[in-house]
């Protein structure tokens, strides 16, 4: 048994609607159809990006895999005589796609292969997967099935007789494939003029690929007659196998025999790992100024730990994101404002006067009037058309201090990612989450971490510079012109002092003293003495240079890493409410049940049902009443006595005067109840028959949850 | 070595047939006197075993299609049901017959429909006054098909009474084929391994035209020097002598060595087959990225074979999930109180080793153990509270899929799942770090 926790207005049901759903709540003008439009748009923005990306860290293994394809059969086609050729055995060209754990991103990955495939090598692909193949004739009809389609689909409706007849006679054999091929490339080649389109993009006799989504699940002896039996007809059918692997390639060696892996040609290929996918899809959907939602920490925080800790899953993440876009616009009324700046400005002036409530509601706007003066504060509270003003403001402040704050961030992360021992993390969304959750200065790591940043190096203080600068030229904030200066006049300076330091010349170094005076004693004393020297040393002009650096990259963090929640009118943009993320994301069916049968009241919301403590209320259903009786049983639970239990819980209050007629005989209607709600415990998975007693069931849980 | 003689065959076609199949003339000469002549009924089932290859289906197939004798060929594995193979057998023997056009496709299920419809199809050509052969491929796939069609092809002489002799290759024995309900016995034929000399004769006998046949043969022979102890497929030493051919030829190619020299072509070649051993002949890297690497003079060493490939990313719920598994698989029952629990009492060590238990837990593999035991261990070997979600369910079950951890019996889910751990101590070991 397991709860479902449906998110609510999921995407589908939303458009379906149009934005009803977002009405539902409340009726009145808190501009629903136009948040949900944004909605919309800002989503299918970020669907687009995301799909971006994909293609982009894709592309690589994409092209990877189209120049093998292209080369595997280049003897097939050329048909040489050479000597070798006739020789060698001819394997089955093999890939293998090693692809991470993140098992519910491949089917993203191969549906764009065969894309990729499809338009660029061969028409004829096939797709297996392991549960769609429990035996070699599954399989073969499948991949037949799949094949014969995608033919009518390259071609068009006259040819669909003749294939329905060999769709008809269901001879799942290599035969009747290879008869396939040989007819279907044959028809392109007699008729070049009606195919122009398909015969540009492949050859005269294209390869078959079979993509085997999920190897590790497949039964070995299946995948091994497949690979005999294709590999006895290699000659007449131009086939490349594709594994799609989870784990690692070493699975082919444990699944096949040296006997079947020596008909294949196996060359490896290797995806992008899910991990730096993560940090591309955060650096481009979160740290940038291009989407106005933003994640709260807490939001984030909670998305990253499921990525982390449990699926590895890019989209799942994007799932989740895309759950909080949801949310955050159906469940904040001012979410309208979350648009691009112009828009925004525009839509302030048309807000209405419950969406200017909603405003003065705002717990960061509460905190804004108090720190304004007393006669500020009255037209705040009162004028909706100064109070407008205000908002296309502080929107304006929001928008640069968002667009500040990403350079800045990146430019505090070039410094920390260089550190020993990372105390603010390695990657930038560690950093980010320490940032967006209080003052990053006022922390430990922090603290920590410049002091490790005032012993750097000179070398790694000036690439560190240059990157930051980089940082800054590119940023789209218009406050950094003075920074950029700022760093580049260190720049200067650290050469200077290169310059200055190589006419110095190296200084009679104390170290060749300490070589000559070999005695021990005299060792010891022109150490202290040199310890002596070098505590009241004033620092030299690098280390000064380099204290000062440090200095302006703290006062740049303490100017512009201000935490989100500081800033008034945050709410419209952040998505805070990470518990409702957590139920929905996260679920936990065990406890679910456990509340719904403990507590009946926490899902029917029925008033009579409000328990009070311990005791059982005979109003709540049958279920309940049996749960809670057996939470006080044992491993082995009597039914007699839980039978018994049961009826008086449930005569109990409806009367004591009925009590003594039938407190001997359980009635007929109360057993029938009770066991049918103990076969529904059973069908949950609480208890289960036992055969050490007759007449006893066994407990199989154990503990609250 | 005798020379294949019959009365019944023309001696040029034998002395062609004796040059192609080499080191296998007493076999040979077995199976024709066994055949006899063209009209002659012959043995109705032989049964052909042998290592893998050790030239069953190669000599069958070159004695029939040299002697023209007709015949059917089918791989078992291939038509893997009945039907399937049936079908195949009657649409082989159409193509069989010139004479009769091309009939449509008969659908043939059961054996019986297979006998008439062989006796139809033999009794309408000119087969019937020669003896037709049916060779069944990898026979001993017919053991998993319908008890009933071993035996029927044993006696297929006996139940179409027409001309028929069935054929059997396989590689293992008859003993091990044999139904248990009993069937007529066929003559047994054993085509034993080839030798290092049959395979050094057999590999000589294809040269390059460009190169003599005793500078082949010489490379044959230290090819065989290196691979023979681990290796004696034919087919995989022709492919491994294909492969690394133009190695050996590179010094004489360059003109720093001519064919004769075999002493420096050897020194040449030998760390070069060494390392062949390692790579291509495991499917480590693969026969075409050996010889893009033979072509640009690469080091292997850059290319990274299959096992190098080990590690594998696990979400962080998953690797101490794994672990817990591989604790609950290794360690008994008795011991998790002792390791999992904070205030475990006193251990009586006298008791605690028992003497079986000496033995390493790891020579014994895993043990399976049930889900409850397993999210026990996991609760008390992560630091923080861990909730009971779906997710970390859901995790177990992928982690099942990846052939991480195995099922063990197919029971009713409420009974309780059981698990093995699957992975070995160096993994665990790699995702503990």
């Amino acid at each position: 048994g397991c709860f479902v926790f449906k998110p609510s207005p999921k995407k589908r049901r939303v458009s379906q609607k149009t934005g009803n759903d977002f009405q539902e709540r409340n009726n009145d003008s808190e501009d629903t159809e136009l948040r949900f439009v944004t909605c919309q748009s800002l989503w299918n923005q970020i669907k687009l990006e995301t799909e971006q990306i994909q293609e982009d860290l894709n592309k690589q293994l994409f092209d990877n895999l189209i120049s093998f394809l292209r080369q595997s059969h280049s003897e097939f086609q050329e048909k040489t005589t050479e000597w070798t050729c006739q020789m060698k055995s001819r394997e089955i060209p093999t890939a293998a796609l090693v692809l991470g754990v993140n098992v519910p991103d491949h089917d993203l990955t191969f549906r764009s292969v065969s894309e990729v495939l499809q338009n660029n090598i061969t028409p004829y692909i096939a797709l297996l997967e392991a549960k769609d193949c429990p035996g070699i004739k599954n399989l073969m009809q499948k991949l037949m099935g799949q094949l014969m389609d995608c033919y009518i689909e390259e071609d068009s409706l006259e040819d669909e007789d003749c294939v329905q007849v060999s769709q008809k006679r269901i001879s799942c054999s290599m035969t009747s494939l290879i008869n396939w091929y040989e007819s279907v490339t044959k028809k392109t080649d007699k008729t070049p003029s009606k195919k122009r389109t398909s015969t540009s993009r492949h050859w005269q006799s294209p390869p078959v690929v079979v993509i085997f989504k999920d190897m590790e699940s497949f039964i070995t002896k299946v995948l091994q007659d497949f690979i005999v039996i294709s590999s006895q007809h290699i000659h007449e059918l131009p086939l490349v196998l594709i594994f799609g692997i989870a784990t690692s390639p070493m699975i082919i060696h444990s699944l096949l025999p040296h006997s079947v892996s020596s008909l294949l040609c196996i060359e490896l290929f290797q995806s992008l790992s899910c991990k730096e996918h993560l940090s591309t899809v955060i650096d481009k959907l979160l740290l940038t100024a291009q989407f106005p939602f933003k994640l709260g920490e807490k939001v984030l925080q909670v998305l990253i730990n499921i990525f982390l800790y449990h699926d590895f899953s890019v989209q799942n993440f994007i799932k989740g994101f895309q759950l909080c876009v949801v949310e955050h616009f159906y469940s904040q009324p001012l979410s309208v404002l979350c648009c691009q700046l112009v828009d925004a400005k525009n839509r302030v002036n048309s807000l209405s006067h419950d969406q200017c409530e909603n405003v003065r509601r705002l717990p960061s706007f509460r905190r804004y009037v108090e720190s304004q003066a007393s006669e500020k504060q009255v037209a705040l509270l009162t004028a909706d058309n100064f109070l407008k003003e205000i908002i296309q403001k502080l929107l304006e402040d929001l928008h640069v201090y968002h667009e500040n704050y990403v350079s800045v961030l990146r430019c505090l992360h070039v410094f920390t990612s260089s550190l020993p021992k990372y105390p603010l993390g390695k990657q930038i969304r560690e950093l980010y989450c320490a940032c967006l959750e209080n003052q990053v200065w006022e922390t430990e790591e922090y603290e920590s971490s410049l002091q490790l940043a005032r012993m750097l190096n000179k070398s790694d203080l000036v690439t560190m510079l240059q990157q930051c600068v980089e940082i800054f030229v590119s940023s789209s904030g218009k406050e950094f012109d003075k920074t950029v200066e700022k760093l580049k006049e260190f720049l200067t300076q650290f050469q200077k002092l290169e310059e200055a330091f190589q006419e110095q010349d190296v200084s009679v170094s104390s170290q060749k003293d300490l070589q000559k005076k070999t005695d021990l004693y005299h060792l010891q004393k022109t150490l202290l003495e040199l310890k002596e020297s070098r505590r009241s040393k004033k620092l030299t002009k690098f280390e000064k240079l380099r204290f000062e650096v440090v200095d302006y990259i703290d006062s740049l963090v303490r100017n512009y890493l201000v935490p989100a929640d500081h800033k008034t009118l945050h709410e419209i943009f952040y998505f805070n409410s990470a518990s409702v993320l957590r139920e929905h994301l996260n679920a936990a069916p065990r406890i679910a049940l456990h509340t719904a049968l403990n507590n009946p009241y926490c899902y029917l919301k029925n008033q009579a049902l409000k328990s009070d403590g311990g005791s059982i209320s005979n109003k709540a259903p049958d279920i309940c009443i049996v749960y809670k009786l057996h939470l006080e049983c044992g491993r082995l639970i009597n039914l007699v006595d839980w039978l018994e239990a049961f009826s008086t819980v449930v005569t109990a209050v409806e009367g004591p005067n009925a009590d003594a007629a039938s407190s001997d005989q359980v009635d007929d209607i109360i057993h029938a109840r009770f066991i049918r709600a103990v076969s529904e415990l059973e069908l949950l998975g609480f208890i289960k028959p036992s055969k050490q007693k007759t007449d006893h069931v066994a407990r199989l849980t154990w503990g609250g949850c | 070595m005798p020379n294949l003689e019959h009365p019944a065959y023309p001696s040029a076609t034998l002395l062609h047939l004796e040059s192609l199949v080499p080191c296998r003339e007493s076999q040979v000469s077995m199976l024709l006197s066994i055949f006899g002549e063209r009209q002659q009924f012959s043995f109705p089932s032989i049964f052909i075993y042998g290592h893998t290859s050790s030239g069953k289906t190669y000599v069958m197939q070159t004695l029939l299609n040299t002697l023209q004798l007709p015949h059917v060929f089918v791989n078992c594995v291939e038509y893997f049901t009945s039907r399937l193979l049936l079908e195949e057998i009657l649409i082989q023997l159409q193509s069989c017959s010139s004479e009769t056009e091309q009939t449509s496709h008969v659908p043939c299920d059961t054996f019986n429909d297979f006998v008439r419809l062989f006796k139809h199809a033999v009794a309408s050509q000119e087969l019937q006054d020669q003896t037709l052969y049916i060779v069944l491929d990898r026979a001993e796939q017919l053991r998993e098909m319908e008890a009933n069609i071993l035996p029927a092809f044993l006696r297929l002489q006996e139940l179409t009474d027409r001309n028929v002799t069935v054929v059997l290759l396989s590689e293992i024995v008859w003993e091990l084929c044999r139904p248990n309900t009993g069937c007529f016995e066929p003559f047994t034929l054993y085509f034993p391994d080839y030798s290092i000399g049959h395979l050094q004769k057999i590999l000589s006998q294809n040269h390059p035209p460009e190169y003599s046949a005793d500078f082949y043969a010489a490379y044959i022979n230290i090819l065989l020097g290196v691979f023979y102890m681990v290796c004696r497929d034919l087919k995989e030493l022709q492919h491994l002598a294909a492969l690394n051919f133009a190695k050996y030829c590179e010094p004489v190619v360059r003109g720093e060595a001519n064919e004769r020299d075999t002493r420096k072509l050897w020194k040449n070649i030998e760390p070069h087959l060494k390392k062949a051993m390692q790579t291509v002949y495991l499917r480590e890297i693969s026969s075409s990225q050996w010889e893009r690497l033979q072509r640009d003079n690469g080091e292997p060493g850059q290319l990274k074979g299959l096992s190098a490939h080990t590690h594998v990313e696990l979400p962080y719920y998953s690797k101490f999930l794994l672990i817990a598994a591989y604790l609950a698989s290794y360690n008994p029952v008795r011991t998790d109180k002792r390791f999992f629990l904070k205030h475990h009492g006193k251990i009586r060590k006298t008791n605690f080793m028992k003497k079986h238990e000496k033995t390493s837990n790891h020579l014994l593999g895993p043990k399976p153990f049930p889900l409850d035991r397993l999210l026990a261990i996991l609760y008390s070997i992560v630091d923080k509270r861990v909730a009971p979600t779906a997710n970390i369910f859901s995790q177990i079950t992928s982690l099942v899929t990846l052939q991480l951890l195995s099922m063990v019996g197919h029971n009713d889910q409420l009974d309780g799942p059981r698990y093995k751990c699957t992975v070995s101590l160096d993994f665990i070991r790699a995702i503990a770090r």
